[in-house]
């Protein structure tokens, strides 16, 4: 088994992974928050104050599975986190403003009143935004292979706004087991219509992908692989419909059935992102660069490993236990 | 300006930013600690005010620095990604291990630290509180260890230009880490102190003055004052040890052009490189042989030894007047105030007002300290392995302008609102009776 793990060709693998797992944690559980982040742009003042309750405790920890998803490309696999972060600098950038913003305004907001809390609300929502549409269209550039030409563009935009609309997809189902009330079930309707668009995103990226690269097409539709593939897009529609239809049920008494629309946004987010995780893999820069070609050295990625393989279950426990303690309803928050 | 300029600019003004958070939260959460504690201790309600004041300076401060750090993780590749295909066999391990061991400890934690003291049984509230604290202290180590590796790399090799561990032991533990990782430690602790001081001695100036307003004072005043001489040694004994692995270094702090004895300390100078000659020179005859030699006649490197390889000489040069000078100043008014705080019990007018100016000075002196040590290292990035020059991106010069306009604009507006905010929350912090007093956690 230790053979196994730390075999020089078998690490680049495996870091590829632990970035895979990061990156998909990442995107669910910012996803949620950054969806409400914008959410609160077309949420009444009053319940702002909830919104931000929900995810008060979290944000930061979720945040911080973006800096391991970069910590790990950029130490397992320097070469590429090179290329990809030179070849999307003005994204990346606007993504950190955004997340600056948004993270600061966080805490600002906490501390103003009058105008000026309406500013930093505005420097969230703005923030949240920012940081969704900017991943979004590194998204839809990176699926294209880094590649700047007038239909790249056109589809990062069009990705950007579609991740943009399954965060508050996710954002809304979060609100759903979080909030109760008036607010409870404007989260359902607001669900209910980032759907429409969530899905629309994913049918997108699924086209496209293979149109644009034949490597990808062969890698989906060749015969007995579309078979064995074809567990991922049927999965996915289930869970879509699934989703449509508890939606329509929504609220229930007793706040039966509030985890239920979140789970299965999540299990979305996690079937879309195998799917493309299948369709690139063994690149880490589409069609140039592959895990093995751009990885660290073995010792490096060994020691990194050794830590990983400590740290890791301990994280997540105690990332359980955070969620534990902060389970129920949101109510406001205040400092001890 | 030339593209690597740029970028040399950007991760300056980034990493300026970043560091002024940090310096406040590692040692401040150790306060809040310490605070809890007391209030355990003895049950007096004061120092729950007083942690309930500084556990919100806290969040906010710990905020800007999450955001602010997420950018360096992006800057390295968008910037620098010279510096990770040249020695991330080194810096990689040693990254990761601060996002695996610190980040997720100080982010999980810090949720309950502030928002669960309702939800969670007062021991796991404490317990949360310590773990914020050795989280942001074991960041520091980490990023400390790479970073004293960069000043004194060992326990590599190099094979095809690119650079492999052999002894991690030694990288950990490499010569520098010691003096530097204390000297930042003990720098962050001067900045807690006189953050804390000063805006206490702001309400007690305004007339509020409660019994945890005086007791925030005390802290910050007797903290100030037991570090400021740990810090002049522990500062004297890394400038010894930068003597040792990078005279240049030390030749640009002193202003020291020739190698010889009796080599005066310079107060003020103009070193003018160009013609590798000082102007205006006041100085005290034999001070830099004493202080580095401790003996008037001892050598001190001159720069004329590395032309070619030597930092910029002006802007070492005045960065290390200003720390020393800011940290002479910490001594005198820690001291001052010290004395007549605990004989007193209260502050004079002056002094509360001199506290006040001194609010952020531990911004300045570490500011400064850290301009030494990195400008000091150039033209290395690592020392002797990696030039800077050879480390930055291709992305041409206007664009770098653009992000680093962007990210300017944006650290100027938070620091003033950063300021802004401490202020208010410190004026505040006792609300008018008749409102909604917050209810305090008598259960703890």
């Amino acid at each position: 088994m230790i053979d196994f793990l730390f075999h020089p060709t078998h690490l680049p693998v495996i870091f590829a992974s632990l970035m895979g797992i990061s990156i998909l944690l990442y995107v669910i559980l910012d996803g949620y928050d950054l969806g409400i982040g914008m959410l609160m742009a077309v949420a009444p003042e009053p319940d702002h104050d909830t919104m931000v309750a929900a995810i008060g405790p979290f944000w930061d920890a979720n945040e911080t599975w973006l800096v391991l998803a970069v910590g790990l490309l950029l130490v397992a696999f320097p070469a590429a986190h090179g290329m990809i972060l030179t070849a999307l600098y003005l994204p990346v950038l606007v993504l950190l403003i955004g997340l600056i913003l948004r993270g600061v305004a966080f805490e600002f907001r906490a501390k103003a009143h009058g105008v000026e809390r309406g500013w930093w609300t505005a420097a969230f929502i703005g923030g949240s935004a920012a940081a969704s549409l900017a991943q979004g269209w590194m998204l839809g550039i990176y699926v294209l292979g880094l590649e700047v030409s007038w239909a790249a563009l056109g589809f990062a935009a069009l990705v950007a706004v579609c991740l943009a609309a399954a965060y508050v997809l996710i954002g809304a189902t979060w609100l759903i087991l979080k909030a109760d009330g008036a607010l409870q079930r404007r989260a359902v309707v607001w669900a209910r219509r980032s759907l429409a668009f969530a899905l629309a995103g994913m049918v997108l990226i699924s086209i496209a992908t293979p149109l644009a690269s034949p490597r990808l097409f062969a890698k989906w539709f060749e015969w007995p692989t579309i078979a064995y593939l074809s567990p991922i897009p049927i999965a996915a529609g289930v869970a879509f419909l699934a989703l449509w239809r508890v939606l329509a049920r929504l609220p229930q008494p007793g706040d039966r059935g509030s985890l239920t629309p979140f789970l299965l946004t999540a299990g979305i987010f996690a079937l879309g992102f195998f799917g493309m995780a299948y369709s690139f893999f063994p690149y880490v820069v589409p069609d140039r660069l592959t895990v093995w070609q751009a990885a660290s050295a073995p010792e490096a990625l060994s020691l990194i490993l050794v830590g990983t393989l400590f740290v890791l279950p301990m994280i997540l426990g105690y990332t359980a236990l955070s969620y534990r303690i902060f389970r129920g309803k949101a109510r406001g928050l205040t400092y001890g | 300006m030339d593209a690597e300029l740029l970028a040399r600019i950007q991760f300056a003004a980034n990493i300026s930013f970043h560091i002024l958070f940090p310096t406040i939260t590692i040692a401040l959460g150790w306060f809040l600690l310490f605070v809890r504690a007391r209030f355990l201790m003895t049950g007096d309600q004061a120092w729950m005010q007083v942690y309930r004041l500084y556990v919100r300076v806290f969040a906010l401060s710990f905020a800007l620095g999450v955001v602010s750090g997420i950018t360096m993780s992006f800057q390295f590749g968008t910037n620098w990604p010279g510096f990770m295909e040249r020695v991330g066999n080194v810096a990689g391990p040693l990254l990761a291990y601060e996002v695996l061991t610190a980040f997720f400890l100080e982010a999980t934690f810090l949720g309950i630290m502030l928002f669960g003291h309702d939800r969670v049984p007062g021991w796991l509230h404490t317990l949360a509180t310590a773990l914020v604290a050795i989280g942001t202290s074991l960041s520091a180590f980490w990023i400390l260890v790479l970073n004293s590796w960069m000043h004194t790399p060992v326990g590599f090799e190099i094979r095809d230009g690119v650079v492999f561990a052999t002894d991690w032991w030694a990288i950990v533990f490499n010569p520098s880490l010691p003096y530097r990782l204390t000297h930042m430690l003990l720098a962050s602790g001067l900045t807690a102190a006189f953050l804390v001081a000063g805006l206490a001695a702001l309400r007690w100036l305004k007339n509020d003055r409660d019994r945890d307003v005086v007791l925030a004072l005390k802290t910050g005043v007797t903290a100030a004052a037991v570090l400021i001489p740990l810090q002049i040694l522990a500062g004297d004994m890394h400038g010894l040890n930068t003597l040792q692995h990078q005279p240049a270094k030390v030749a640009a702090m002193e202003g020291n052009w020739e190698t010889r004895g009796h080599v005066p300390l310079l107060l003020f100078a103009w070193p003018d490189q160009a013609n590798r000659v000082n102007h205006f020179e006041i100085a005290i005859p034999s001070g830099a042989s004493l202080i580095l030699g401790h003996s008037p006649s001892a050598v001190v490197p001159g720069l004329n030894d590395f032309v070619g390889r030597h930092p910029p000489v002006a802007p070492v040069f005045f960065a290390f007047r200003v720390m020393v000078g800011v940290g002479v100043l910490m001594l005198l008014v820690s001291w001052w105030a010290a004395y007549r705080l605990w004989r007193r019990g209260e502050p004079s007018p002056l002094q509360a007002r001199v506290l006040v100016l001194m609010t952020f000075s531990g911004w300045v002196a570490t500011l400064a300290g850290w301009y030494v040590t990195e400008i000091g290292r150039q033209p290395w990035l690592v020392t002797g392995v990696l030039r800077t020059t050879e480390a930055v991106s291709a992305v041409p010069a206007p664009t770098v302008a653009l992000s680093l306009t962007a990210y300017l604009l944006i650290y100027v507006a938070l620091i003033i609102a950063y300021i802004g905010v401490l202020t208010r929350l410190a004026l505040k912090a006792h609300p008018a009776p008749s409102g909604a007093a917050p209810r305090l956690q008598a259960a703890e």
